[in-house]
């Protein structure tokens, strides 16, 4: 906070001046305040209340203990569906995410023509309003008739059911998440602009191949980057909803296989009124995504590299 | 490959050695440009076919959408879909089009004045708790929406505000953390001279912010601006919790109840599609540059 300190004024007035910055900055930051207040700390007390009550919105909240958790774990198969799906969902969208953002960044990076322009094209597809792409892949990934397995067809592949078929139709999520790579490659590309080109001529005139360069200086020099688009990407698998919901429908169509975590929650609080049931997922989904990113945090020690030295 | 720094010997033969060897890196690179544009183009060409897709299949008629072998391209084009989208009975576009503008300008607004006014609090006022303040406001970032949306749900419910736009856009006139904290970023970098020579002349806290130093800060209100309206047009979940009347949809939302509703008319829906997509290419073609200052600065959060 050093380096913003303002001249301090002196003489009699000081205190005056001061109780008069004192008033104006709480007057700035007040409606954040407020916003802290009524939209962040009451909401995330609320959830922990209302996870333990029996709540339809119509009657008062009714204290119910821990029933809300016991029956997730024991009566709710549903909840066991959306966990596994989303799971499936996480554990193959955020690696193939971060390998294909990776990959392209490292693509745009090139000392090429025109690489300004293909930067575009490839942030352009994460531009699309989510509804509006999932109906495009929808209408791309249809069974018979479709563009994909036309194309499949043409090499003589053919392809699956996607999006009607319950083993086919998260893998079609997945790809359709793919095509958002653009976002986060843009910010590896941030990244690897960032690296200082010393360093790899360094390494270069010290015998070191592009494979070891890449491995030795650019992935260690990338890897904060690596772990906040990782961070975020974990966070974000495990709330996917829009892209779910205009396939699947609140049911999961094709037979759950598409019912995710969110979609579970938010059909208990707004289609079966169970508010204090879908407080209880919530705060399930909140202790589980912080467990997860306090151990991505503990392992980052460990492979994650700070530049501070270099940079100061 | 940059070990051009042989030395060099006078005679005819080492200048010839010398020539190949400039014309075999030439050469290289000239490969090695046509692998990389070959890929790019390639990529490229998989990312762009969807948005190729959307297009051509909103100029056909839903039984061209499917076809083997693949048609591509519309045979005629039948510009009507597009007005026909715009008007169609009980799924206006042209009206979902105009809600999703109000929203969107709304919240952008609302944010941008919002968090330069607490961002500029946090980074050139002093107060007390204003660090303990500063810090709450930076781990909320790791809250997830999944959390708190229920009992905000349930608050507006209770003050009769659902159903209507109010919940969609207050929150947006009282902050944003993240925009916040970027906003701070950058007003810290800002000069202390200029704001104490307003000071100096008079100028209370609210002037030298709202006449020195918001004019200076600008890039980083567009950057705000373009991100703020991007995730607004986008915002389905919100609009789907709060809206009821259909009157008031967002394009989002319309869509996806016309896709919900209309299941076979594809034509239809891939105009709509491209009604709702354009408007943000559109605004990303003029304001490009703001959206890669934002990405890098997202970049350094990491």
């Amino acid at each position: 906070m050093a380096k913003i300190a303002l001249p301090r004024p002196k003489g009699s007035g000081s205190s005056k001046l001061r109780r008069h910055e004192a008033i104006a900055g709480f007057a700035f930051v007040l409606p954040w305040v407020i916003s802290l207040l009524v939209f962040t700390a009451y909401p995330v007390l609320a959830s922990f209340y209302y996870s333990f009550t029996q709540y339809s919105i119509v009657q008062a909240p009714k204290w119910i203990g821990l029933d809300n958790y016991v029956t997730m774990f024991t009566a709710d198969p549903a909840f066991k569906v959306s966990v596994y799906n989303s799971a499936y969902y996480a554990f193959l969208s955020v690696p193939l995410g971060l390998l294909s953002s990776l990959g392209l960044a490292l693509l745009l990076n090139m000392r090429v023509r025109f690489i300004g322009g293909y930067r575009t094209l490839f942030y352009l597809a994460s531009l699309t309003p989510p509804v509006a792409g999932t109906i495009i892949f929808i209408i791309m990934f249809q069974p018979r008739g479709g563009l994909i397995n036309g194309i499949l067809a043409l090499f003589g592949i053919q392809g699956p059911a996607w999006f009607t078929d319950p083993n086919w139709s998260k893998p079609g999520l997945i790809l359709l998440s793919l095509w958002g790579v653009g976002a986060g490659s843009l910010i590896f590309l941030a990244g690897l602009k960032d690296i200082p080109a010393e360093l790899l001529e360094a390494a270069s005139i010290d015998g070191a191949n592009a494979w070891q360069r890449f491995w030795r200086v650019t992935i260690p020099l990338l890897s904060p980057v690596i772990l906040y688009n990782l961070v975020t990407g974990v966070i974000a698998s495990f709330q996917v909803f829009t892209s779910a919901m205009v396939i699947g429908g609140t049911t999961g169509r094709p037979q759950e296989s598409l019912l995710m975590y969110f979609i579970h929650l938010y059909r208990n609080a707004f289609r079966y009124f169970n508010m204090g049931y879908a407080s209880a997922l919530a705060v399930v989904l909140f202790i589980a995504v912080l467990l997860i990113t306090l151990l991505i945090f503990r392992s980052a020690t460990r492979w994650v590299f700070y530049e501070g030295e270099l940079k100061s | 490959m940059d070990q051009a720094a042989q030395p060099i010997a006078p005679s005819r033969a080492a200048q010839a050695v010398a020539a190949t060897r400039a014309a075999r890196r030439s050469r290289h690179r000239l490969i090695k440009n046509i692998v990389a544009h070959a890929v790019l183009i390639t990529f490229s060409i998989a990312f762009m076919v969807p948005f190729y897709w959307m297009i051509v299949s909103s100029l056909k008629t839903n039984q061209q959408i499917f076809t083997n072998p693949i048609q591509w391209l519309p045979d005629p084009p039948r510009w009507e879909n597009y007005p026909n989208a715009l008007t169609y009975p009980n799924f206006p576009f042209l009206r979902f089009l105009a809600n999703s503008v109000f929203y969107s300008v709304s919240v952008t607004i609302g944010t941008v004045i919002s968090c330069a006014a607490v961002g500029y609090g946090f980074a050139r006022l002093r107060f007390p708790f204003r660090d303990v303040l500063f810090y709450i406001t930076v781990a909320t970032l790791m809250i997830p929406f999944i959390v708190t949306f229920i009992p905000t749900y349930i608050l507006f419910k209770n003050f009769g505000l659902i159903g209507n736009y109010t919940p969609l856009i207050l929150p947006a006139f009282l902050g944003n953390a993240f925009f916040i904290f970027m906003m701070r970023q950058f007003f810290l970098g800002l000069p202390n001279e200029l704001a104490d020579a307003a000071r100096v002349d008079g100028a209370g806290h609210f002037r030298t912010f709202w006449q020195v130093m918001l004019p200076l800060v600008k890039p980083a209100l567009m950057v705000v601006a373009v991100f703020t309206f991007l995730g607004t047009w986008n915002d389905f979940l919100g609009p789907l919790i709060y809206l009821s009347d259909s009157a008031l949809y967002p394009l989002s939302l319309g869509l996806y109840a016309f896709r919900a509703q209309r299941t076979t008319e594809w034509a239809l829906m891939m105009a709509a599609s491209t009604i709702t997509t354009l408007p943000l290419i559109v605004i990303f073609f003029f304001t490009q540059r703001y959206f890669l200052e934002g990405i890098k600065l997202t970049g350094l959060k990491g």
